[in-house]
């Protein structure tokens, strides 16, 4: 009902691309995620306002990544997603079903759709069960009883993630492993519901960098042999582009850039995304030898965000009188790039 | 740099700790120098060794110590001669300081950010406590951070500024060298790029030599002068960075550079197979050899470290 409404493909956007023919699976309205903040305890001082007015589409089988700095509310916006957190305000439609609407039932049958891979494989799992445990907790809390179906299950999905032999890890606990197999643990339990989407937060900062790439080629193939909907959430965009269709850039709970990842990486619209470009290195002796150049000051306090366009106050580009009062629109400079500046106006 | 006088150098140091298991080797005979004003920078994956190098050069040892020997020699005096106490006064602090990993939450949460600060610099030349604060806010204008923030908790700094605080208070002695042990892990790329930039501006402004160890292979390159990759508990290679950011030689430093995923450039990362071996009882031979693709016979045996076109490498196909 609402998908085809919701459905991005709108006017201005000619490109026919297979994903986007696959129809809409998560649609996000203008979402708002505000906590409020207490004075001594029961008044009222004001909010936080960490997801503010973020809107988009992930299709079937695509996968997106959400770019950005640290309080910048990406973690907010995957639990908004995941039903963790209730919206304040928007809506967040996942088969043409509000999240934010579904009873407790609903929600735990709706999260069995979801895969999701946390940060730190070693915090994401109980550090006395073992695999074995671990991989049969979310089949018990779907209701999958017969032992012999979790037996399957879970060979097939550690073999899916290349843990072999699956024998030899059943017993395991957690510390026994490295951090490479940890997290493919992890992995192996977002996936053993055979979910249709999966959220994965920052799954590769926590592990050595011979281990990263590994672990991001897993889930390059896992999202393309299951056709997997993906939302990569990052601070790193050196790994984007081996993942990813589409990033969303993040700042102070606003998205401010929407782009296909080559157009994103060569034709950057928003001076923050810019700077994140400049300021993520490549391995090279010339480095040592030049400054980068780094917008002054810290992401702003989200309680009370700046006026106008958020990245104002450290913006070099900065148009006095229109940046620092109008929130800019989204603009679209080329078909599926969105940006939120008033550069492009 | 050719010819600026050298200022530390590393002989055969070695320390390895006592387990139930047997010794873990983690550092195994490492040479090392450093020049005046210079950065190497110690690359390589977790549990390599390279933080118990860091722990080694500044003798901040566990007590489970089997075997710590080699020679540390600071501005030509060899300082593994030096007693524990007298190692304290002459080295730690004065000469050598170090940045921790993860720094910003190694300040302490119940003392205002200037106390801490200070408190080296009254320690090791007993000045009084409005010198040391002069000198506190000295360093704080070289990192960057405003004066006023001298009087607040850790808790009340961001992650970038906490950072550069750990860095000034490496710095408030003045020393001629820091180590600086996984200083960006936790931080944003942004505020990354900041703090290499204090970096470099010390490097210059204040002459001052750093080991910069760490995982983060593209970052690194921000600081380095020469590189140093560490696999095992050994140095496989020592090069002048340049060079080895354009073209490794050591089997391990060419898989290392090809795992890097890069912005600029359409080329395909690629992983190391296999794990790095136990340091209890690493395989004999070449350390590397279960992983490497290029094994032959010889790899059975020990590699001598050659010098090849001013690199140091450890392997056999470079004989």
């Amino acid at each position: 009902m609402d998908l085809t409404i919701n459905n991005s493909t709108q006017a201005g956007s000619f490109i026919a691309s297979d994903v986007r023919d696959r129809g809409v699976l998560l649609s996000i309205k203008d979402l708002k995620i505000w906590f409020e903040l207490r004075k001594f305890g029961f008044g009222h001082a004001g909010y936080v306002h960490a997801v503010d007015g973020v809107s988009f589409d992930v299709h079937n089988g695509e996968s997106i990544a959400v770019v950005g700095e640290s309080g910048c509310g990406k973690s907010t916006l995957m639990k908004g997603i995941l039903g963790l957190h209730r919206p304040t305000e928007g809506k967040i439609y996942f088969n043409g079903e509000s999240v934010g609407d579904m009873k407790t039932r609903e929600i735990k049958h709706y999260r069995s759709h979801i895969g999701y891979i946390q940060q730190d494989p070693y915090g994401a799992m109980a550090p006395f069960m073992s695999v074995q445990r671990i991989l049969t907790e979310p089949l018990n809390i779907n209701e999958i009883n017969n032992h012999e179906q979790i037996q399957g299950l879970i060979k097939k999905s550690l073999e899916e993630v290349k843990v072999s032999p699956v024998e030899d890890y059943l017993n395991k606990f957690p510390h026994m492993l490295s951090g490479g197999q940890q997290q493919r643990i992890v992995i192996a339990r977002a996936m053993i519901l055979n979910p249709n989407f999966l959220v994965a937060d920052e799954p590769v900062s926590m592990l050595d960098a011979s281990v990263r790439v590994e672990i991001l080629k897993l889930l390059r193939n896992l999202q393309e042999s299951r056709n997997l909907a993906v939302i990569y959430i990052t601070h790193d965009l050196s790994t984007v582009s081996y993942f990813s269709r589409r990033i969303f850039v993040m700042y102070a709970g606003q998205i401010v850039e929407k782009a296909l990842v080559q157009d994103l990486l060569h034709n950057a619209g928003h001076p923050y995304t810019q700077a994140l470009l400049t300021g993520t290195s490549d391995p090279d002796g010339a480095n040592a030898f030049k400054m980068k150049e780094v917008p002054p000051g810290e992401p702003p306090n989200l309680i009370n965000p700046p006026k106008g366009c958020r990245f104002h106050p450290r913006c070099s580009k900065m148009i006095q009188g229109l940046c620092d009062v109008e929130v800019p629109p989204e603009f679209e400079p080329e078909p599926e790039h969105k940006v939120a500046c008033w550069l492009l106006r | 740099m050719m010819n600026t006088p050298q200022l530390l150098k590393i002989e055969d140091l070695i320390l390895y700790f006592k387990t139930m298991r047997g010794p873990v080797q983690a550092v195994d005979k490492v040479n090392l120098d450093l020049k005046h004003n210079e950065a190497i920078v110690v690359l390589g994956e977790s549990g390599c060794g390279k933080s118990s190098l860091a722990k080694a050069i500044l003798r901040l040892l566990p007590r489970n110590i089997d075997r710590y020997s080699g020679k540390v020699i600071l501005n030509g005096v060899d300082t593994m001669k030096y007693s524990d106490e007298e190692y304290r006064r002459k080295v730690r602090w004065s000469s050598i300081s170090m940045v921790p990993q993860a720094a910003m939450n190694s300040l302490n949460p119940v003392l205002k950010v200037g106390d801490q600060v200070t408190e080296p610099f009254i320690i090791h030349t007993g000045a009084s406590k409005a010198e040391a604060l002069e000198q506190a806010k000295k360093m704080f204008s070289h990192v960057g951070v405003p004066n006023s923030f001298l009087d607040r908790y850790a808790f009340e700094l961001s992650g970038g500024m906490r950072q550069r605080s750990a860095i000034a208070m490496a710095l408030v002695t003045m020393p001629d060298m820091i180590i600086l042990d996984e200083p960006t892990s936790a931080l944003d790329v942004l505020t990354q790029a900041n703090i290499f930039n204090v970096l470099k501006t010390l490097k210059k402004e204040l002459e001052i030599s750093f080991i910069l160890i760490t995982h983060d292979i593209a970052t690194s390159s921000e600081l380095a002068d020469r590189v140093a990759v560490m696999y095992a508990g050994q140095i496989v290679e020592v090069c002048d960075a340049t060079r080895f950011f354009q073209k490794p030689y050591h089997p391990y430093s060419i898989a290392l550079m090809d795992s890097v995923p890069r912005l600029r450039q359409i080329k395909e990362p690629d992983f190391i197979t296999g794990q790095p071996p136990t340091l209890i009882n690493p395989p004999s031979g070449c350390r590397f050899k279960d992983r490497c693709h290029k094994r032959f016979d010889k790899c059975e045996e020990e590699p001598p470290a050659l010098a090849i076109e001013d690199r140091i490498i450890k392997c056999w196909l470079y004989k």
